[in-house]
């Protein structure tokens, strides 16, 4: 018998738990050539702010071993760009729409989720309390427990959608924040954000990105993905989407083990963008060689 | 746009620093246009998350070729590519130079060093000809101007130590051109090649109220537009804004491109 891929996460149905994270696969029709949207679980898309964002000065991106680090600042055309120009694209498709939100004060963050609750065709609000390139907002919020208390009870408070705080990697005990978020209301958790780090340029002594310094993603912060990810398993019952260095599915596999009942790609959409279908079919094929019924059997599944 | 794997049909060297890489892409090679791009996936690169960007330099039938110049991490590794190994490319990407020039105008390339081989690709699809001004820091640095005088096209050269050509930068036979050769004509420019040179180029094109199409080159992450990499402020009806230059570009009429370095 064929396993069943389907899910229902925080009340959002998929057809598999593999997504494409925030930032890495834009609004959806930038990869939409290459990848068939239909057969994807979820997009997130690229972080929304209350009015449009223009982001960090360039260079924003480097190349690291094994990673990449960015600070692209969350550029965005804003909710009213973004809900005009591509959810008509989105509702399109049959694919669940994850729309990552962020402020640079719990008001712009609550606003934010207000307008969604009313732009039909989204199925649920990722927020971005980790971004490590934003001045203000970001994971000023997300490293700070009251902080991340606070700014999760209102933006529950203001939209009906589910909601998912996005958490930092650089907390000492992410156990504790995945706690706080579920305690004020969020119907499940994105982990992990990307590692603040930065690169210099050894022959001018400059940093490589404009903003000094950026977040790591990628193959190299993997392992430490799926320790966090096992960590917070721990703590919560609410439903965990994992991501952080997923380049097959294996890695994949890996954190449904630790504990995430879903998956999200990121920067391998860029080194090899049929990433998430191929993760979708090793999953497949991983549970049929298992003889496991349901990738929900995976799930928190690991032998201690 | 497509994803497949080619094979390597050929990797020559182009004189001492330079090497051409003709790739088996039969989906993809017959959508090239010039200016546009491929992403190239480096197998031998295993810690490498990025794709490699290469404006394209040839594309005959099923086959499409690169002029590249080692210069990093990325293109001392392709060294190593040998005929019949698999490489894995994106593209066609980006939005290529206009084919239409005006039946008034005359074509002018500017090529600094290989930022010849698009512009190679654009004579080679244009239906008029021209003239290719290409300058370089050394003569070996100055590539395909016996391709270009067989399609016809006129060619001047300058390099900065004057070992062939004029001595110094391109816009010395450039400006001498513009004033002793247009008789009336109008110019209609295409260029490649780096920043400062781009900026010189749309500079005196906005001077004289023609148009100039430059090939920006940014550090880019998907190459498809989708994480905002590689941007670059423009005008856009009258409103600054970031355009993206591996999707909105690389080719922007100089009118369009705000300078800032």
């Amino acid at each position: 018998m064929k396993p069943t891929l389907d899910i229902t996460l925080a009340g959002i149905r998929m057809k598999n738990p593999v997504m494409v994270a925030s930032g890495t696969f834009g609004y959806g029709p930038e990869y939409a050539e290459l990848v068939d949207l239909n057969k994807l679980g979820a997009i997130v898309v690229k972080g929304i702010s209350l009015e449009p964002w223009g982001g960090n000065r360039t260079p924003r991106m480097v190349e690291v071993p094994g990673g990449l680090i960015n600070a692209i600042g969350l550029q965005n055309p804003g909710v009213k760009g973004f809900t005009e120009k591509y959810m008509p694209f989105l509702r399109n498709h049959d694919i669940a729409v994850i729309v990552n939100i962020w402020g640079k004060t719990i008001e712009e963050y609550t606003e934010v989720a207000a307008r969604f609750d009313q732009v039909e065709g989204v199925h649920g609000l990722e927020i971005n309390i980790s971004c490590p390139n934003v001045k203000a907002g970001g994971s000023s919020f997300g490293t700070n427990l009251d902080s991340t208390a606070k700014l999760v009870a209102a933006v529950r408070a203001r939209t009906r959608l589910p909601i998912i705080p996005k958490l930092a990697p650089n907390v000492s005990d992410i156990g504790a924040f995945a706690k706080v978020c579920e305690d004020n209301g969020a119907d499940a958790l994105s982990l992990i954000n990307s590692f603040p780090a930065m690169a210099i340029d050894i022959e001018t002594r400059k940093p490589v990105l404009a903003n000094v310094s950026g977040g790591l993603s990628g193959p190299a912060i993997h392992p430490i993905a799926v320790k966090l990810v096992f960590e917070a398993a721990k703590a919560v019952k609410i439903p965990l989407i994992a991501l952080g260095g997923i380049t097959s599915a294996k890695d994949a596999i890996e954190f449904m083990i630790a504990g995430a009942s879903a998956v999200a790609v990121g920067t391998a959409n860029f080194t090899e963008p049929l990433t998430s279908l191929e993760v979708i079919d090793g999953i497949a094929s991983y549970l049929a060689r298992h003889k496991m019924k349901s990738v929900q059997d995976l799930v928190r599944s690991i032998r201690l | 746009m497509r994803i497949e794997n080619g094979t390597i049909v050929s990797h020559e060297p182009m004189g001492p620093d330079y090497r051409v890489l003709i790739l088996k892409l039969p989906e993809l090679a017959p959508l090239a246009r010039p200016g546009q791009f491929v992403h190239l996936r480096i197998a031998q690169l295993h810690d490498a998350v990025l794709r490699r960007p290469f404006s394209i330099y040839k594309a005959e039938g099923s086959h499409l070729s690169i002029l590249y110049k080692t210069v990093g991490r990325g293109t001392a590794s392709m060294q190593d590519l040998r005929i019949d190994d698999p490489v894995n490319i994106v593209g066609p990407l980006g939005n290529g130079f206009p084919l239409d020039v005006p039946d008034t105008a005359t074509p002018v390339l500017v090529a600094g060093g290989y930022g010849v081989a698009p512009l190679y690709f654009l004579a080679k699809r244009m239906k008029r000809r021209g003239v290719l001004f290409i300058g370089g820091a050394k003569a070996i640095d100055i590539l395909l101007v016996d391709d270009f005088l067989e399609l016809g096209w006129e060619v001047q050269v300058a390099t900065d130590d004057g070992s062939l050509g004029v001595k110094g930068l391109v816009t010395a036979p450039l400006d001498a051109w513009l004033q002793t050769s247009l008789k009336g004509a109008r110019p209609e420019f295409y260029a490649c090649g780096p920043n400062g040179m781009l900026k010189a180029v749309g500079d005196r094109a906005i001077k004289g109220d023609w148009k100039a199409w430059l090939s920006l080159d940014r550090h880019m992450g998907c190459g498809v537009g989708a994480c905002l990499a590689c941007v670059q402020k423009v005008r856009l009806n009258g409103q600054e804004t970031l355009a993206r230059v591996c999707k909105d570009g690389p080719i922007f009429e100089a009118r369009d491109v705000i300078w800032e370095d």
